[in-house]
C-alpha cells in the first residue's frame, strides 16, 4: 500500500509540474462549455428580415406587430415592391422576407383563406428552415386568436409541443456531449500519455526492475486521473447549471455514479492505447483519431444516429460515448432513474471490463 | 549469490547480439564487460535483468533463474540502464525517495549504503533531476539503484558522457560498494577503466574475445610492443602501414603502438625506413602494452 501511495504522489507530482498539461486540464473543458454553450447554437435570436406589405391592412398589421415582438426577428426594411426582394436578398441585409398579398385581410375574411410568402435565404439551409417554422408558428397563432369566438366544425389543429427542451434550447443538447468528448479526451489521452512518458523515458525499465507489480503501476498510473476527471466532470455540470440554467432533473448522485464509470470506461481504452503505442506523440494520435472523432461525429453529439447511414448506425454501438450520452441526457433532461438506463449502463460496464482485459494481456512485464 | 551465464543467445531478426555467450561472475566481485557499442552489452544487461529473454542458454543472477524466477531477480537486484532513467521533472530527494518506496524501505534504512555518494550530490537535493549535470546525474541514478540494498548491481556504461574527475570518482565509489559485499558487473567502453575491474570480459560483435583479470589478459599480449614517435603523426602512420615487416599499428595518443612480423626486431632498420620515408624526431622504444592493445589484438 505504501508503495503504491508513493506511486500515486509521483504521479501528482508530475501532473502538477507540467504547466501545459495542467492548463489542457482543467482549461479546455471550461473553455469548450463556454464556446458551444455561446458560441455555436441552433437557436435564432433576432434574425434580420424585411417586410413587403402589399395588403397594408389591419390583418397584415397586426401579424407584423406581433412578428417584431417576438425576440426571435428583428425587422429591419419594409420594401414597397415585389423587384427589390431579390436585391435585398443580394446585398445580404436580411434572412427572409415575409410577403402579404394584396387584400390579405379582406381574403381572409370573406374567402376564409389568404396568403402570406415567407421567402428565405437558404444559403444556410438549418437557418431557412429554422426561420420558416418560426413564423409559421407565429402565423399559426393569430388564426388560432382569429378562429376562437367563430366555431368550425371537424377543424383538426396540430399542436405540437417541444417535452424536455421546451424552448429548443441547444445547450441543454451540448451539455452531455461536450461532458462526454471532454471525460473521454482527458481520461484517454492523458493516461496514455503518461503510461507511453514512461517508456520514451526510459524509466518504465526501471519500473519493471523493481518489485512493483503490472496492476499497482497502472491503477498507480490512472489513480490521478480518476481524480481530475471527477473534478472535470463536477466543473462541467456546475457551469451549465449555474451559467447556461441547465436543469438537472434527475439524481445527481446516479450521475455521479455513470460519470465515474464512465470516467473509468475512457482510462481503460487510455491504458489499452498506451500499450499499443511507444511514443506519445503514437499515443496523443491515437486518441485523437480514434476516439476524438469517433466520440464527436458518430455518438450523436452532433449528428443524430437515426439519420446515419444505417452501417454507421451500427458502428455507433462501439462508440462507449453513444451509451454515456444517453444515459447523461436521460438523467439531467427526462430525470429518469437507473431502472430506464440500466441497459446503457451494463454496456458500458462490459466494455471497461473488456478493454481492462484486454490492457492486462497486453501489458508488457518485459521490453519486448 | 554472483551471477552465470552459460551458452546465452539472443538475436534480434537477422542481426546477432549475443552468440553462445558463457561466463560467472563470482559473488562480491567486480566484473567488467568491456566492449564497443553494439557490441551486446545492454543486451546482455537486460537479459540479465529480466527484461529480455534469450533465444538460448541459461543464466541465474544471485541464485535466481533469469526466466522462472524474474521476480525474485527484480526484488533483489538494483539496475542502472544506460540511457539516463530517472523522473526529470521530481527533484533529487522525491526521486530517491520514490525508489527507495517502491522497493518498500527507506532512505534512512540504507542511508550508510548510499552516504558516500549521497553527499556529494546533497546539497543539491532540491534540484530537478533533469538539471543536474552529467555527473550527478549518474550519482543520483547510482543511489537509487542503491537505495534498497541489492544484493547483485548492474550498471550499463555508467561513465559515458561524465567528465574524467567525476569518473574516477564513480569508480571509488564502485570499490567501496564491492568491499560491502555487493556482487558488481558494469560495462563500459572506456578501456582505462576495465585496469579498475577485478576480472574483464572483452566482447564484440556478440562474441567474448576473452574473459580474466585485467593483468593476464595484458600479459597475453602475443608481441612485444613498440612506442614510436615522428614529428609527422600523418606521415608516420601512412609510413608504417606500407612497412613490409609491420604487424600491426594502432595510434595511441602522441605514440604509434607498433608491433613487428620479426622476432627480434630490426630496430635499426626500421629507423632507416622512416628516415628514408622523411621523417624526422624518430622515437622507438618498448612498452607495455595496454587493455586496449590486447582488444585490438584480440578483435583483429
Amino acid at each position: 500500500m505504501k508503495r503504491f501511495i508513493g506511486f500515486v504522489r509521483k504521479e501528482f507530482y508530475h501532473i502538477f509540474r507540467d504547466k501545459r498539461s495542467l492548463f489542457i486540464l482543467f482549461g479546455m473543458p471550461i473553455a469548450q462549455i463556454l464556446l458551444f454553450g455561446f458560441a455555436i447554437t441552433n437557436e435564432i435570436n433576432n434574425v434580420d428580415i424585411a417586410i413587403l406589405d402589399q395588403a397594408n391592412d389591419v390583418a397584415s398589421k397586426e401579424i407584423i406587430n406581433k412578428i417584431a415582438a417576438s425576440k426571435h426577428f428583428s425587422i429591419v426594411d419594409i420594401i414597397q415592391q415585389e423587384s427589390s426582394i431579390e436585391s435585398i436578398f443580394k446585398k445580404g441585409k436580411v434572412k427572409a422576407v415575409l410577403q402579404f398579398e394584396n387584400n390579405f385581410g379582406n381574403n381572409l375574411i370573406k374567402e376564409k383563406q389568404a396568403n402570406v410568402q415567407v421567402l428565405t435565404d437558404a444559403t444556410d439551409p438549418n437557418m431557412a428552415s429554422t426561420i420558416s417554422n418560426y413564423i409559421s408558428s407565429i402565423l399559426k397563432k393569430y388564426q388560432q386568436e382569429l378562429n376562437e369566438n367563430i366555431s368550425i366544425d371537424y377543424q383538426i389543429i396540430p399542436q405540437s409541443r417541444m417535452v424536455y427542451n421546451a424552448e429548443l434550447k441547444s445547450v441543454y443538447m451540448f451539455v452531455p456531449g461536450v461532458m462526454t468528448v471532454i471525460l473521454m479526451l482527458v481520461s484517454a489521452m492523458m493516461t496514455s500519455i503518461s503510461i507511453t512518458r514512461e517508456k520514451e523515458q526510459g524509466t518504465m525499465e526501471i519500473l519493471l526492475v523493481s518489485p512493483l507489480k503490472p496492476f499497482q503501476v497502472i491503477i498507480g498510473k490512472v489513480f490521478p486521473y480518476i481524480f481530475l476527471s471527477v473534478i472535470n466532470a463536477v466543473v462541467i455540470v456546475l457551469l451549465s447549471i449555474f451559467v447556461f440554467n441547465v436543469p438537472v432533473n434527475g439524481s445527481l448522485f446516479l450521475l455521479g455514479i455513470e460519470s465515474v464509470l464512465f470516467i473509468i470506461t475512457s482510462l481503460a481504452l487510455g491504458i489499452l492505447i498506451s500499450t499499443i503505442s511507444a511514443t506519445q506523440q503514437t499515443a496523443m494520435m491515437i486518441s485523437l483519431m480514434g476516439l476524438m472523432l469517433p466520440t464527436i461525429l458518430l455518438s450523436g453529439f452532433i449528428f443524430p444516429i437515426s439519420s446515419m447511414p444505417l452501417p454507421l448506425q451500427v458502428i455507433s454501438n462501439i462508440i462507449p460515448a453513444k451509451w454515456f450520452i444517453i444515459i447523461v441526457k436521460g438523467i439531467m433532461l427526462k430525470g429518469i432513474g437507473i431502472g430506464f438506463v440500466l441497459k446503457e449502463t451494463l454496456i458500458l460496464l462490459l466494455m471497461t471490463l473488456l478493454f481492462i482485459g484486454v490492457s492486462v494481456k497486453k501489458y508488457k512485464i518485459r521490453l519486448e | 549469490m554472483g551471477i552465470t551465464i552459460s551458452n546465452i543467445s539472443k538475436s534480434y531478426g537477422e542481426i546477432t547480439a549475443l552468440s553462445d555467450i558463457s561466463f560467472d561472475v563470482k559473488p562480491g566481485e567486480l566484473f567488467g564487460l568491456i566492449g564497443p557499442d553494439g557490441a551486446g552489452k545492454t543486451t546482455l544487461f537486460r537479459i540479465l535483468t529480466t527484461l529480455l529473454i534469450a533465444d538460448n542458454g541459461q543464466a541465474t543472477v544471485a541464485g535466481y533463474d533469469v526466466l522462472n524466477d524474474y521476480k525474485s531477480i527484480r526484488n533483489s537486484v538494483g539496475y542502472m540502464p544506460g540511457r539516463f532513467s530517472l523522473y526529470q521533472d521530481l527533484t533529487v530527494e522525491e526521486n530517491l525517495n520514490f525508489f527507495a518506496t517502491i522497493f518498500g524501505t527507506t532512505i534512512e534504512e540504507n542511508y550508510d549504503l548510499v552516504k558516500d555518494i549521497y553527499v556529494q550530490i546533497e546539497p543539491f537535493k532540491n534540484r530537478r533531476a533533469g538539471k543536474l549535470s552529467g555527473g550527478m546525474k549518474q550519482k543520483l541514478a547510482l543511489s537509487c539503484a542503491l537505495i534498497h540494498k541489492p544484493k547483485v548491481l548492474f550498471l550499463d556504461e555508467p561513465t559515458t558522457g561524465v567528465d574524467p574527475v567525476s569518473r574516477k570518482e564513480f569508480w571509488e565509489m564502485l570499490k567501496r560498494l564491492q568491499k560491502k559485499g555487493i556482487t558488481i558487473l558494469v560495462s563500459t567502453p572506456y578501456m582505462d577503466e576495465a585496469a579498475l575491474c577485478d576480472r574483464i570480459a572483452l566482447i564484440q560483435d556478440g562474441n567474448i574475445l576473452e574473459i580474466d583479470t585485467p593483468n593476464a589478459i595484458v600479459s597475453h599480449f602475443p608481441k612485444p610492443l613498440y612506442n614510436i614517435s615522428a614529428h609527422n603523426m600523418y606521415n608516420l602512420i601512412e609510413s608504417l602501414t606500407n612497412y613490409e615487416h609491420t604487424y600491426s599499428i594502432f595510434p595511441f595518443g602522441e605514440f604509434v603502438h607498433y608491433t613487428d612480423k620479426r622476432d627480434p626486431i630490426d630496430k635499426a632498420s626500421l629507423k632507416t625506413y622512416l628516415e628514408f620515408q622523411g621523417l624526422t624526431d624518430i622515437k622507438i622504444e618498448k612498452t607495455q602494452p595496454t587493455i586496449e592493445d590486447t582488444f585490438m589484438e584480440l578483435a583483429k
